[in-house]
């Protein structure tokens, strides 16, 4: 579609208390399209900065940090259904893998299972708010990190299993945040 | 969240067949995955080459926000300081006054001490040391216990040499990256450190909780001789871990043996001193013996 040609003279007038940049006089302001690389890459590279928030300097003595880059997938997975086709759990988590300590392999093998369960969830339910979305990313949570301590206790030795617990807890009062944070990159993300 | 308004992509054949595509290989995928961590459960140390390219990859973010975070704590630590000055400048010439006496005393023990150590011929050798460096991160999500150290191979770091703080043992060294290394702490399950009592030497083995703290148990069955306020460490068994380095001071007494939180605490630690890995003189000698042997094979 094109935009109809307009005179400068009629442009500046209602631009005078628009606060805009000043190349964006002379472009067109109707039927914009966003940039499909933002679009595309925004999710996949939070997640991946999710993963390697673990390098950050904390050294702690228990598993206490909630995993981020875990929370992000499924924030971005729950919140926009078919934002991904279903097997990236699997590089992601490969990603993931590498700045865990986990044993390579276990999160790519988990993510892949939670996008799967993801799909089958979207198949029966008809309509989800964020509670329900809460809920889902709870059970996934917990899965997730038990699934990951049963691995890890696989190829080293097994810990107990209430050292998990206080990283749990903490990563389900976290998920809201993400959330909001994972909504606030998504209005940026489509912004034309 | 509305619920998507149409699983399925239209009347297209190919669209049809693009989405089944991605299901299949969302299975495929997961399908892989399982041998990946089949083959990493079988070799732990497999994958070794792609975490060391991860580590390496952050370490400079993962140094600056550490010296950050040091210059911060070293900041507020100068300031509270000099707020209190007054009042520390007077308690502290209190103290010293008090301590005068104690320090003379101090001074005379010290020369009885040392003419007692050179009547046991006991002299302490001073500890083979590689490369000082700082922890800069620990896997802080996984249940595993690992730190990253800021140096390796480029200090000529070894798998396996001992990694110390100046309040006790830190753990060992697991994987060397060209400029990190990855360090298994002492409070890992999967980490066993032969241990004795500090002041009896009584033998036992300390193992990872990986909550922070370890459990001593005894070699000895059914003696469990161990009290709250115990320091444990280092007996030397077994090599690696040189004798007499402190590991853990006794929690509490449980039925098999003892609850301990290690002596080092690896994130309050401003330096590690890696040192080399300790082999008794037994298998040094039975070492150089072998050499010997294969030398007078070779001249024969």
């Amino acid at each position: 579609m094109k935009t109809p040609k307009r005179s400068l003279k009629t442009l500046k007038a209602p631009l005078k208390h628009l606060p805009i940049r000043p190349a964006r006089t002379y472009e067109s302001r109707l039927n914009r399209e966003q940039s499909t690389t933002r679009v595309r890459l925004v999710p996949i590279l939070t997640v991946m900065l999710g993963s390697m928030l673990t390098t950050i300097p904390l050294i702690t003595q228990e598993p206490i940090l909630p995993p981020f880059g875990l929370l992000m997938f499924l924030a971005w997975r729950l919140m926009r259904p078919g934002i991904w086709p279903a097997w990236i759990g699997l590089p992601l988590g490969l990603f993931d893998d590498l700045f865990s300590g986990q044993p390579f392999g276990s999160s790519g093998l988990i993510w892949s299972v939670l996008m799967i369960t993801a799909e089958i969830i979207d198949s029966y339910a008809r309509w989800r708010d964020h509670w329900q979305d809460w809920l889902i990313a709870t059970a996934m949570i917990i899965s997730a990190l038990f699934a990951g301590l049963v691995f890890a206790g696989w190829a080293y030795k097994p810990t107990g299993v209430s050292v998990l617990l206080p990283q749990i807890l903490l990563s389900i009062m976290c998920y809201p945040l993400v959330v909001r944070l994972c909504s606030l990159l998504d209005g940026w993300r489509l912004a034309k | 969240m509305a619920p998507p308004t149409n699983r399925r992509p239209g009347f297209s054949r190919k669209a049809q067949y693009g989405l089944f595509a991605t299901y299949v290989l969302a299975i495929a995928g997961a399908i892989f995955a399982v041998l990946l961590l089949i083959i990493s459960i079988a070799d732990p140390a497999g994958f070794a080459g792609l975490r060391k390219i991860g580590t390496e990859i952050t370490a400079p973010a993962s140094r600056i926000a550490d010296s950050i975070r040091r210059s911060i704590g070293g900041m507020t630590n100068n300031m509270s300081a000099y707020l209190d000055a007054s009042k520390k400048n007077a308690a502290l010439e209190k103290r010293v006054q008090r301590q005068h006496t104690r320090l003379l005393k101090a001074r005379a023990i010290e020369i009885e001490n040392a003419r007692l150590r050179g009547l046991l011929g006991l002299v302490e050798t001073e500890a083979d040391k590689v490369a000082i460096g700082r922890l800069i991160s620990s896997s802080s999500t996984s249940s595993r216990r690992l730190a990253t150290l800021s140096i390796g191979s480029n200090y000529n770091l070894q798998k396996s040499q001992v990694v110390v703080g100046p309040s006790g043992l830190i753990g060992r060294i697991v994987e060397v990256g060209p400029t990190t290394a990855r360090v298994l702490l002492i409070s890992d399950a999967d980490n066993v450190v032969p241990v004795m009592r500090g002041n009896d030497g009584q033998p036992a083995f300390a193992t990872g909780l990986g909550n922070g703290l370890v459990v001593i148990r005894p070699l000895d069955l059914g003696v469990n001789p161990f009290k709250p306020g115990d320091v444990i460490v280092t007996s030397g068994n077994g090599g690696i871990y040189r004798p007499n380095m402190p590991v853990a001071v006794v929690l509490k007494k449980t039925v098999d043996g003892a609850i301990g939180r290690p002596l080092a605490h690896p994130a309050a630690t401003p330096y590690a001193l890696v040192i080399k890995e300790y082999l008794p003189e037994a298998t040094a000698a039975q070492i150089v013996n072998e050499e010997l042997a294969k030398q007078s094979e070779k001249s024969e």
